[in-house]
């Protein structure tokens, strides 16, 4: 357990492992994301009150599920970055952020895309989407901070303090949200509940889901990759890297 | 350490007071947000007093935002915040000290013209207690998280555009709490609920603040 957490935050290891994994993971994403449309968009069956325009579902739930998948992890890299200093940590934050906060947007788009024809209106101020709105600014203020500092070190520290600040506060603002809207007017409209889905809706979705963590994995690899060949432009291996033409280690 | 607290206390509430205008002029952001409201509607159709909760809650927050920069920035500049971070004293405690200073002037004169902006926008003479309590609870929530993102960008050139994108966010609980219970008490209803929560946000905020103001600070000027 300790070697491999030696191994892992040693950055030409972490380099030609992640080189290695970034194909295999692009595969998985592409065979799963695949199914999960063709499933999704295709075979699964109409929904009987909603018609075609539930199958927006299959981007949407996926993405707000990376939203959150993708914070969490986060405020995890950053506890670890503050405790160890561990280099690797530090390059993930700045490398996930971006995606994150895509991924928030993406289920923010698809959520009012799909709000219009089933709620009639883009946009309500209900618990969720208020709260899914606020982890987008929390997430723009971790890259705002980050690309804010210069130097890329203290950059990271800073952004894992506030990254660890926002998960602390994230439930104290989804129960004011909630709260606040319970007590400020009736449900206007009930949330879409299904007794349970249809098989043929749920695996696609899963798919769904599954593809998008791949596609996660693979670009956040890539970015990191290109995070720590930055950070680490004046070291050995990346020269050594680099004269050899070849990949690390 | 006790003593170094009040030794710090007693320096940073003289400095405080020796630069006045630095006080006076969030205070007077503050009067005047609120009395723009008025002049950009219609003052007689009730609709003033419906969103009188929220305008006051929302002034003093950004009341709040513009006098943060100032806890650590001389201090910054002239050294002694290095000074604090290398005393053998624990730094959670003595930022509490600066923290405190920064509430008492700016948080605490809020809640004293309080009384006069809700008579202002026509909030109901029942609710102004609430008003001040949800205040008295909510300002320093406000003043300590805000040091936390003072601390990440002290060293910073241009981090007055960035606070605001760090701090309202996490301001959001603070705010619809407070005005919550104003609305509340302004409508007759109990304002017990929202209270008792923003008094269970700023014992959270007491308790936690202060460690991470002072792990920012170290990031910022190691």
């Amino acid at each position: 357990m300790k070697t491999w957490f030696h191994q892992w935050g040693s950055a030409p290891y972490f380099y030609g492992r992640a080189s290695r994994w970034i194909p295999w993971l692009s595969l998985l994403a592409l065979g799963t994301i695949a199914y999960g449309l063709v499933g999704g968009l295709v075979l699964a069956p109409v929904d009987y009150q909603q018609g075609q325009g539930y199958r927006i579902i299959f981007v949407h739930v996926p993405s707000a599920w990376m939203s959150m998948f993708i914070y969490t992890s986060m405020a995890f890299a950053a506890a670890i970055a503050l405790i160890w200093r561990m280099k690797i940590a530090e390059v993930y934050i700045s490398a996930a952020a971006p995606i994150g906060a895509s991924f928030t947007f993406l289920a923010l788009l698809t959520g009012s895309l799909w709000g219009k024809p089933m709620w009639g209106t883009y946009w309500v101020w209900d618990a969720r989407l208020t709260s899914e709105l606020i982890l987008l600014f929390l997430y723009l203020g971790v890259i705002g901070l980050y690309s804010a500092i210069e130097d890329k070190r203290s950059a990271a520290r800073a952004a894992s303090v506030l990254a660890l600040v926002g998960v602390v506060n994230i439930p104290i603002i989804h129960y004011s949200v909630e709260w606040w809207h319970t007590l400020h007017q009736g449900a206007t409209i009930t949330k879409f509940d299904k007794p349970s889905m249809d098989t043929a809706m749920l695996w696609p979705l899963l798919s769904m889901a599954l593809g998008f963590t791949f596609y996660f994995g693979a670009l956040v690899l890539v970015r990191m990759r290109v995070g720590l060949l930055q950070r680490e432009r004046y070291s050995r291996w990346v020269s050594d890297m680099l004269n050899s033409g070849g990949s690390a280690s | 350490m006790r003593k170094a607290f009040f030794a710090l206390l007693g320096r940073d509430f003289t400095l405080a007071i020796r630069r006045p205008g630095e006080i006076v002029d969030a205070w007077m952001f503050f009067i005047l947000i609120v009395c723009l409201f008025p002049l950009g509607t219609n003052p007689d159709d009730g609709l003033l007093t419906a969103f009188a909760p929220a305008i006051i809650w929302i002034a003093a927050l950004l009341s709040t935002l513009l006098s943060l920069d100032r806890i650590f920035k001389s201090d910054f500049l002239d050294g002694s915040l290095e000074q604090l971070l290398l005393s053998p004293q624990p730094v959670a405690i003595l930022v509490f000290a600066k923290v405190l200073v920064h509430w008492v002037s700016s948080g605490l004169l809020l809640i004293l013209i309080s009384p006069l902006m809700a008579i202002f926008l026509g909030l109901p003479t029942e609710a102004i207690p609430v008003l001040m309590l949800s205040l008295l609870l909510g300002t320093p929530v406000l003043s300590l998280v805000g040091a936390i993102a003072v601390a990440l960008t002290v060293g910073l050139r241009g981090a007055g555009l960035l606070l605001p994108l760090l701090l309202l966010p996490l301001y959001t609980p603070v705010l619809i709490f407070g005005s919550h219970a104003v609305q509340a008490a302004a409508t007759g209803m109990s304002a017990v609920g929202p209270l008792y929560l923003l008094g269970a946000i700023l014992l959270l905020a007491v308790t936690l603040a202060p460690l991470a103001i002072a792990a920012s600070l170290r990031i910022s000027v190691e």
